[in-house]
């Protein structure tokens, strides 16, 4: 099983999923997401370990990046969606795997991306009170921090 | 019943009334000696039963992933020694591997052979502090923890004729490793082989099969295959649920394809297969040393270290096999010095996520010990 093949069997089954060719990865529509993960994790591809879930600030727009494998293929598939800077909400996929749970939650710590639906979606490295979202690529303030309930008080600098 | 009302003397203990239940939330950490560093669990308890866990982590967090945005590839190496601090050339070694991909760059036969030898001691050692810190969380304490601190101490001092340093090595470079192994290496390290071989016996008797540790490792925290894979454990923690999955077998990187080794594997995925799980991992790795010792051809391992690399614009995923479970870097290169997102997917983060899981409906006590056996190391969790 290779990138190619997989792309195949997606475009069939679900005929304009699939969105812009990349050489990596297989990127997919937003909506779809949830239908296209519940067939990927079924018999066929057996993609039972959500291995990572990250994202990448494309400034224009943020690139979420799904890792899933496979121990039947021995195969490691990236699966890519583009939001809009405007709209930074998807569907969670911690109801398929439950690995997504906390790693969907660092992905909302660090850049601010909501999942819908997430049984638990709270900050999870930084303290709940924090505004930021530290790696995105506007993030100016590297030396600033802002300490929690202390209004008025200088801090870091 | 309120507390404040309460009196003894009107307590009837035969009439259910006036008996008050209350659930109690006990805060465990972040500074508790049985939470491998700042790791603070929300624990609701009935009695000494646990009811719910939540665990709080973050406490440790430095935001690598942001910092290695603004350093160059090689500025890096020395922060992923302070990420699972007791197996950092486990570390080294993920990154650089990582960085090779994305330049496309070989590597010459010795030094991936050293590079091999390198990391399974380290896994050794992770392996032994692993052993030493659960039997301490079980009340056995201090013995057990020396020994085994006291067998890394042979594996540490070898590290530091290796590269001058004890903890953080900053041995692998890109391209290769700093410097060749000292002289006499090889007979020291074949000489821990055979002293540690001895001590693994000892722990067998000591604790593997003494009834204490029997009674209460065995049948506590029971992980089952399905669950372990859906929440993406890796690793020991894995194997110990009966899945023969190691990334050195299945997908070889280095020169692993040409040792003969077993996989460990438990059966039932209770803390006590976690236990044995890693003190089997450790005799398979003195196997994998043994013939890369024997094997290793001449060369130079070193390399003139560039300042700068300047890979092409794309992406790569590798995952290697670390003590502790699949270490993956996720690296996307704009094609400038400096890597565009640098994501590290670390092993205990994973792990620790299956805690509550695990820890529900058993007695606090035993919450440390399925805590003490799934091996997390704070450092690589909050990164």
């Amino acid at each position: 099983m290779d990138l190619q093949e997989l792309t195949k069997i997606l475009n069939e089954r679900f005929p304009g999923v699939l969105g812009e060719e990349n050489k990596t990865a297989v990127v997919i529509k937003k909506e779809s997401l949830l239908e296209v993960a519940r067939f990927l994790r079924e018999d066929d591809c057996a993609f039972e370990n959500l291995h990572c879930v990250t994202a990448v600030d494309r400034r224009d727009k943020m690139e979420l990046v799904y890792h899933l494998y496979s121990f039947k293929l021995k195969f490691m598939l990236t699966l890519k969606i583009y939001l809009a800077s405007d709209d930074l909400a998807v569907e969670t996929l911690s109801g398929i795997w439950k690995s997504a749970n906390w790693l969907e939650r660092e992905v909302y710590d660090l850049f601010g991306i909501k999942f819908l639906n997430h049984p638990d979606m709270r900050r999870i490295l930084n303290p709940e009170e924090w505004t930021d979202y530290p790696l995105r690529k506007d993030f100016d303030r590297p030396d600033f921090i802002r300490l929690p309930q202390t209004e008025g008080l200088k801090a870091g600098g | 019943m309120p507390m404040t009302n309460f009196d003894i003397k009107n307590i009837d203990p035969e009439k259910e009334d006036n008996l008050s239940f209350e659930e109690l939330i006990v805060n465990m950490g972040p500074q508790h000696p049985s939470t491998h560093g700042v790791l603070y669990l929300e624990l609701t308890l009935d009695g000494e039963v646990v009811l719910d866990c939540r665990p709080h982590i973050g406490y440790l967090h430095r935001s690598c992933e942001k910092i290695a945005e603004n350093r160059t590839y090689v500025q890096f190496i020395p922060f992923t020694d302070r990420l699972d601090y007791l197996a950092s050339m486990n570390n080294n070694l993920g990154y650089v591997l990582t960085v090779e991909k994305l330049l496309n760059l070989q590597v010459n036969e010795r030094a991936q052979y050293i590079r091999v030898i390198i990391a399974e001691l380290n896994r050794v050692a992770s392996h032994l502090i692993s052993a030493g810190t659960l039997a301490q969380d079980l009340g056995a304490y201090a013995t057990p923890l020396f020994y085994c601190f006291r067998d890394r101490e042979k594996i540490v001092e070898l590290f530091d004729t290796l590269c001058g340093s004890r903890l953080t090595y900053n041995y692998m470079r890109i391209g290769g490793v700093k410097n060749d192994l000292p002289p006499g290496a090889d007979t020291s390290i074949k000489s821990f082989i055979k002293y540690e071989r001895e001590k693994l016996k000892e722990y067998d008797d000591l604790l593997t099969y003494n009834a204490i540790f029997l009674s209460r490792t065995k049948k506590v925290g029971i992980l089952k295959k399905e669950v372990a894979i859906n929440y993406s454990i890796t690793g020991p923690n894995l194997r110990a649920s009966g899945v023969p999955w190691d990334l050195r077998k299945e997908e070889p990187y280095l020169v692993y394809d040409r040792f003969n080794f077993d996989v460990p594997v438990g059966e039932a995925g209770d803390a006590w297969d976690r236990f044995k799980v890693r003190l089997e991992e450790i005799e398979q790795s003195f196997r994998i040393i043994e013939q890369a010792l024997g094997g290793i051809p001449e060369g130079n391992p070193t390399v003139k270290i560039n300042k700068v690399y300047k890979p092409a614009a794309g992406e790569v995923y590798l995952r290697t096999e670390n003590p502790k479970g699949e270490l993956g870097f996720y690296i996307v290169s704009d094609g400038t010095t400096k890597p565009y997102r640098n994501k590290i997917r670390s092993p205990s983060f994973s792990n620790l996520a299956v805690l509550p899981e695990l820890v529900r409906g058993v007695n606090i006590s035993d919450a440390v010990c399925v805590l003490g056996s799934l091996d997390i190391v704070m450092g690589e969790i909050d990164r």
